[in-house]
């Protein structure tokens, strides 16, 4: 193969240089990113060359892969390529020599590229050390998607595992396998967990978390030798002592991967990096370094922030700016195996004179440090800290440190308990690096949401910083902070940040709940009357409808409510285009008896009814006109029908896998249990539809988490995942709990399901809702899992009161002539069917004419005067 | 072509067969229209036909309040229009044709359309 770069620009006026970036990883494609928003590409081509076979993916985030569906839900770049077409990505390649003289490199493909300027981003590789065994069958590393495609296969044959490391990393690992069912064990040499970032006290209070967990912590530890002959069988410790194992990841420590460069006869560092300056240049002007194989001056920094900026410094260089890296933040914060733990600053208060406050609670497992210096102005400053098992200090505490702040006069209440929400209120100045991964102050958050020069476009919430600044869109640890800048921020231009639901009342859904549920209104008049104004409209009254039947579960056609009803409630099916409606008899779990299926044949043809099955495992009859209706539901209700709820906002199906009783693959019974799901939550309303999914094993045939809640089956039980859905924002649940027997399973649900009834704003569904919950996920599981709010009991009692006071919505509309009254197409016309309707045949079976096609269907304007049917519908004539 | 609207006062249903802020159809002089009742019992109509979705279905709205104007939301895809003049308070481009209405001895009568003035 030959070279295929354009050497000249296509103008043919000048000529055009050629960069050359070495590993595609986090740090490489940010570079990339940032070369092409800045314009580099104008003036250079970029070739990419990256050993692995993937485009750049989030190994911060490493360890979610095992709960993601597929390793594209970790990638950076999910399209495989760059819009810019001056950017050549060559993946599954890799560099094998740098010849600096001639400005080449050479590919493993046989190829050589030259290059007008090289940046090497080749990163780390994990450090094993030279223990005898090392090369067994079952020893691994930590840090790509293959190493941890070869753990979990690994896995599925072993019941114990040990990582050797207590560093971050390591606990990473092993949080890895407890994951995957293992009995874990964990080894380190220094005599506490993360002796890089906590203190004594700090690492004590992590081991005690870490073994609550179920983990074997092993410290002051050195691993002498991996046993086994033909594979791993256990670890042997100095001293004697062992540990059996069938898995063992090697954690000690990472080596920045900078052979390239030795060969090449750039300088390095005394304990390996690339050698650079603060341009982030090497001893050879044309080549630079950038993240973990950089070693600027002479420091290799293990986190992907300083990388993000180094890949910032050497485009500013490229482009003659002046921009310099002269050291970063080392600051961690991290969740392992659940745990909270932060260290930032000068946490080893090696500062001369620095003081230490310390807040220690055992019971609960906090320790919170921090060190403190005199400030110039006389007063304190913070140097540093540890947090561990509550960290939710670090992102107020993190940016006091670098901007150098004079702190309060009571320094520890920024950490004593319960006083969080201090946020931007302490008067962060502007300068101060509120997220670290991507090096955003305060002052620039400020800016996203005031308006630019020409008045256009400001940020009017989290989701739309978050993109345009991209804080808060690394490890999220900042996202409180960013949160909190941005609603003072508004609060400070008077803008109230108006949570009301309408202009009927100027409350919450969560808030309205309440009210009913303290005052037990029933009746919207009474709630509008004591607490909003006006009569109501199209959005409040269905959010009354649904708080009123989540709490109190009378008929939707009731009295008191069915005035409120929106649009497919008022009429229990669904609406159609044309104005005839679609009837979906429950089929629970899609499982269904020949009889059954012959009778919704019977029905479909006898009102010749277009006949489907639906996305949701079951089956749709459409074009039902609305005087119909009851009389189809009679049959459908005689042959032991109910309805299926595809009109309201409550649970629609618990779709399912054939499961342990016909697959061969299946390790429990989904069918049964989505059945028996199904029955347990039918007809609960709720601020969205909900569904749900249970799979018989991992290979996930019932999509379940694709759901808002999903089941998939494990050989001792239950996995629970939450918080999924399809549709124009595709979410995947996560991990909730996992391994339950089917008892806590259903309890486990029983409470998230309620607690979202009861704090979700209107139409949010589940992932909308966990993402805004103070703390996401970690927050349901409190609540859910560890019941810290004691709230357990009374979930629990509010979903049996709906369960005992279910009835089919269609059966006892039947059985009523005062629901029945609304089922006719015209008061004074009862028999005369609507005129307008009409229907064509396609493919055996009818569909809906629909007046002017094209038109109608988006809401849009009118463009012409509309004349139909019998129907007149005018254009105002003006 | 619209067929001329009668004259006459059509009696179509006695009040309390329409539902409290809600809607129903009615076939008056051969035409598909909406009929609303408010929470005080005043009683408005509008023709059926929802112009933006094109089916007639106005009468199975949401009835409620923008300000002081009644309205009904269109159950197809919530353009609002006023009860009063069928104006579409979405869209002032748009609007629906209204009737006159009067309620004899509890039984509710929809008259002529109701002349509209040109808008400005
Ligand atoms: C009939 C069906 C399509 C089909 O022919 O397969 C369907 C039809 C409609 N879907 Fe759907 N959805 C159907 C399965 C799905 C699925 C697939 C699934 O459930 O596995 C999804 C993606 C999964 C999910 O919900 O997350 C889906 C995501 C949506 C969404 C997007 C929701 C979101 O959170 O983004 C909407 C819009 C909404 O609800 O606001 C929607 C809304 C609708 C509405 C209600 C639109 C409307 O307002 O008229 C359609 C009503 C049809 C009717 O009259 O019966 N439909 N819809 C499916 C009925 C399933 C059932 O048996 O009940
Ligand atoms: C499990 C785990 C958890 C982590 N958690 C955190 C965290 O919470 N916070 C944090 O800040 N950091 C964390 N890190 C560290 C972070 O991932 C790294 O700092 C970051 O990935 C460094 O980016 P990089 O581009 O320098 O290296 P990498 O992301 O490793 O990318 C280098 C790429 O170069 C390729 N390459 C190497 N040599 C060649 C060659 N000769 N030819 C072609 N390609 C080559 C490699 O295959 C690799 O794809 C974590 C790392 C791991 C493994
Ligand atoms: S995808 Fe759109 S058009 Fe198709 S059924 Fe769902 S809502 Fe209707
Ligand atoms: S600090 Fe990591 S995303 Fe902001």
């Amino acid at each position: 193969m030959t070279e295929r770069i354009p050497r000249t620009d296509p103008r043919g006026t000048h000529q055009r240089r050629t960069l050359v970036v070495v590993g595609h990883g986090m740090v490489g494609h940010r570079f990339v990113q940032a070369a092409v928003e800045r314009g580099l590409t104008e003036t250079h081509d970029v070739v990419v060359v990256g050993e692995e076979c993937r485009p750049a993916y989030d190994r911060v985030a490493l360890t979610s892969y095992f709960a993601a569906s597929s390793a594209d839900e970790l990638s950076l770049l999910p399209s495989g390529r760059y819009d810019d077409p001056r950017v050549d990505l060559r993946l599954g390649t890799r560099v094998t020599g740098v010849d600096a003289e001639d400005r080449t490199v050479a590919l493993d493909d046989g190829t050589q590229v030259r290059y007008d300027a090289l940046v090497l981003a080749t990163g780390a590789a994990p450090f094993v050390p030279p223990v005898p065994g090392r090369d067994l069958p079952g020893c691994f590393v930590y840090r790509t998607i293959e190493d941890l495609d070869a753990i979990r296969d690994a896995a599925a044959t072993a019941t114990s595992g040990v990582v050797i490391g207590g560093g971050l990393l390591g606990l990473e690992a092993a949080n890895a396998l407890v994951q995957l069912g293992l009995e874990t064990h964990v080894v380190e040499m220094a005599p506490r967990l993360m002796p890089v970032q906590l203190d004594e006290a700090g690492g004590r209070t992590l081991v005690r978390h870490v073994e609550g967990l179920g983990v074997t912590v092993h410290t002051g530890a050195a691993t002498e030798a991996v046993l086994g002959e033909e594979a791993v069988t256990g670890l042997a410790l100095a001293g004697g002592g062992r540990v059996e194992a069938q898995l063992v990841v090697f954690s000690a420590g990472i080596r920045p991967r900078d052979q390239l460069a030795r060969d090449a006869g750039l300088a390095v560092a005394e304990r390996g990096g690339v050698l650079v300056d603060e341009q982030c240049r090497s001893s050879d002007p044309h080549v630079f370094a950038i993240g973990e194989c950089a070693a600027p001056g002479g420091v290799m920094y293990g986190l992907v922030a300083p990388g993000y900026s180094m890949a910032e410094v050497v485009v500013d260089a490229l482009l003659e700016g002046a921009g310099t890296f002269t050291g970063a933040d080392m600051s961690t914060k991290l969740k392992l195996l659940g745990v909270d733990v932060a260290s930032f600053g000068d946490a080893f208060a090696t500062t001369p004179g620095a003081l230490e406050l310390v807040f220690a609670d055992a019971v609960a497992g906090v320790y919170k440090k921090l060190v403190v210096g005199r400030a110039e102005d006389g007063g304190h400053r913070l140097l540093g800290g540890v947090l561990v098992g509550d960290a939710s200090a670090y992102g107020v505490l993190r940016p006091m440190v670098s901007s150098g702040i004079t702190l309060p006069d009571n320094p520890e209440e920024l950490i004593l308990p319960a006083r969080s929400g201090a946020g931007a209120q302490l008067g962060l100045p502007d300068e101060a690096v509120v997220c670290s991964c991507n090096n955003v102050t305060k002052g620039e958050i400020g800016s996203a949401v005031a308006l630019d020069e020409d008045g256009a476009h400001a940020c009017q919430d989290l989701s739309c910083v978050k993109s345009c600044t991209r804080a808060g869109s690394t490890c999220g640890s900042c996202v409180p902070v960013v949160k909190n800048i941005i609603e003072e921020h508004f609060a400070a231009q008077g803008r109230v940040v108006d949570k009301g639901l309408c202009e009927h009342f100027s409350l919450t859904r969560q808030e309205l709940f309440d009210l009913v549920a303290v005052h037990g209104y029933r009746r919207f008049d009474d709630l509008v009357e004591a607490h909003g104004r006006g009569r109501g409209c199209e959005v409040c009254k269905p959010v009354v409808a649904s708080i009123l039947a989540s709490q109190f579960n009378g008929h939707v056609l009731g009295a008191e409510t069915k005035a409120l009803q929106d649009t497919n409630d008022a009429y229990l099916a669904n609406i159609q285009r044309n104005g005839t409606y679609s009837v979906v008899p429950r089929i629970p779990g899609g499982e269904i008896t020949p009889e059954k299926l012959i009778v919704i044949g019977e029905v479909a043809r006898d009102f010749n009814l277009y006949t489907k099955i639906t996305g949701g495992q079951r089956i749709d009859l459409f074009g039902a006109r609305m005087e119909e209706l009851p009389q189809i539901w009679r049959r459908l209700v005689d042959a032991g029908f109910e309805s299926g709820h595809a009109y309201g906002k409550s649970l629609r199906t618990v779709k399912s896998c054939v499961g342990s009783t016909w697959c061969r693959y299946g390790v429990q019974d989904s069918v049964g249990l989505a059945i028996a799901l199904e029955l347990r939550y039918r007809g609960l309303r709720s601020p969205h539809k909900l569904k749900g999914g249970v799979s018989g094993c991992a290979r996930e045939c019932a999509e379940a988490r694709g759901k808002d809640f999903g089941v998939i089956a494990t050989e001792k039980g239950w996995n629970l995942y939450v918080g999924g859905n399809g549709g124009a924002n595709p979410a995947h649940a996560q991990l909730l709990a996992g391994d339950l027997d089917t008892e806590t399973l259903v309890r486990y649900l029983d409470r998230f399901l309620m607690y979202y009834v009861r704090t979700a704003d209107r139409l949010q569904r589940t992932s909308a809702w966990v993402e805004q919950l103070d703390g996401g996920l970690d927050r349901v599981r409190a609540v859910v899992v560890d019941d810290e709010l004691g709230l357990g009991a009374e979930l629990e009692a509010a979903m049996v009161r709906h369960i005992g006071s279910y009835r089919d919505e269609w059966q006892a509309t039947l059985e009523d002539p005062d629901k029945l009254a609304r089922f006719v197409s015209f008061v004074n016309a009862p028999g005369t069917p609507d005129p307008s309707i009409a229907f064509t045949t396609e493919r055996g079976q009818i569909q809906p004419v629909v007046p002017d096609d094209g038109s109608g269907a988006g809401g849009g304007r009118t463009p012409e005067p509309v004349l139909v049917a019998a129907t007149i519908g005018v254009r105002e004539q003006a | 072509m619209t067929p001329p609207v009668g004259q006459e006062w059509e009696p179509v249903c006695r009040l309390e067969d329409l539902e409290v802020e809600r809607g129903a159809a009615a076939l008056v002089h051969g035409q598909a229209v909406a009929l609303f009742r408010t929470h005080d019992d005043r009683v408005y109509a509008l023709a059926n036909h929802d112009p933006f979705s094109r089916a007639s279905v106005l009468a199975r709205g949401i009835v409620g309040t923008r300000g002081e104007v009644d309205f009904v939301a269109s159950p197809m895809h919530k353009h609002a229009f006023d009860l009063r003049t069928g104006r579409c308070l979405d869209d002032d481009h748009v609007s629906v044709a209204s009737y006159e209405v009067r309620i004899e001895s509890g039984v509710v009568q929809v008259g002529s359309r109701q002349e509209r003035r040109a808008s400005a």
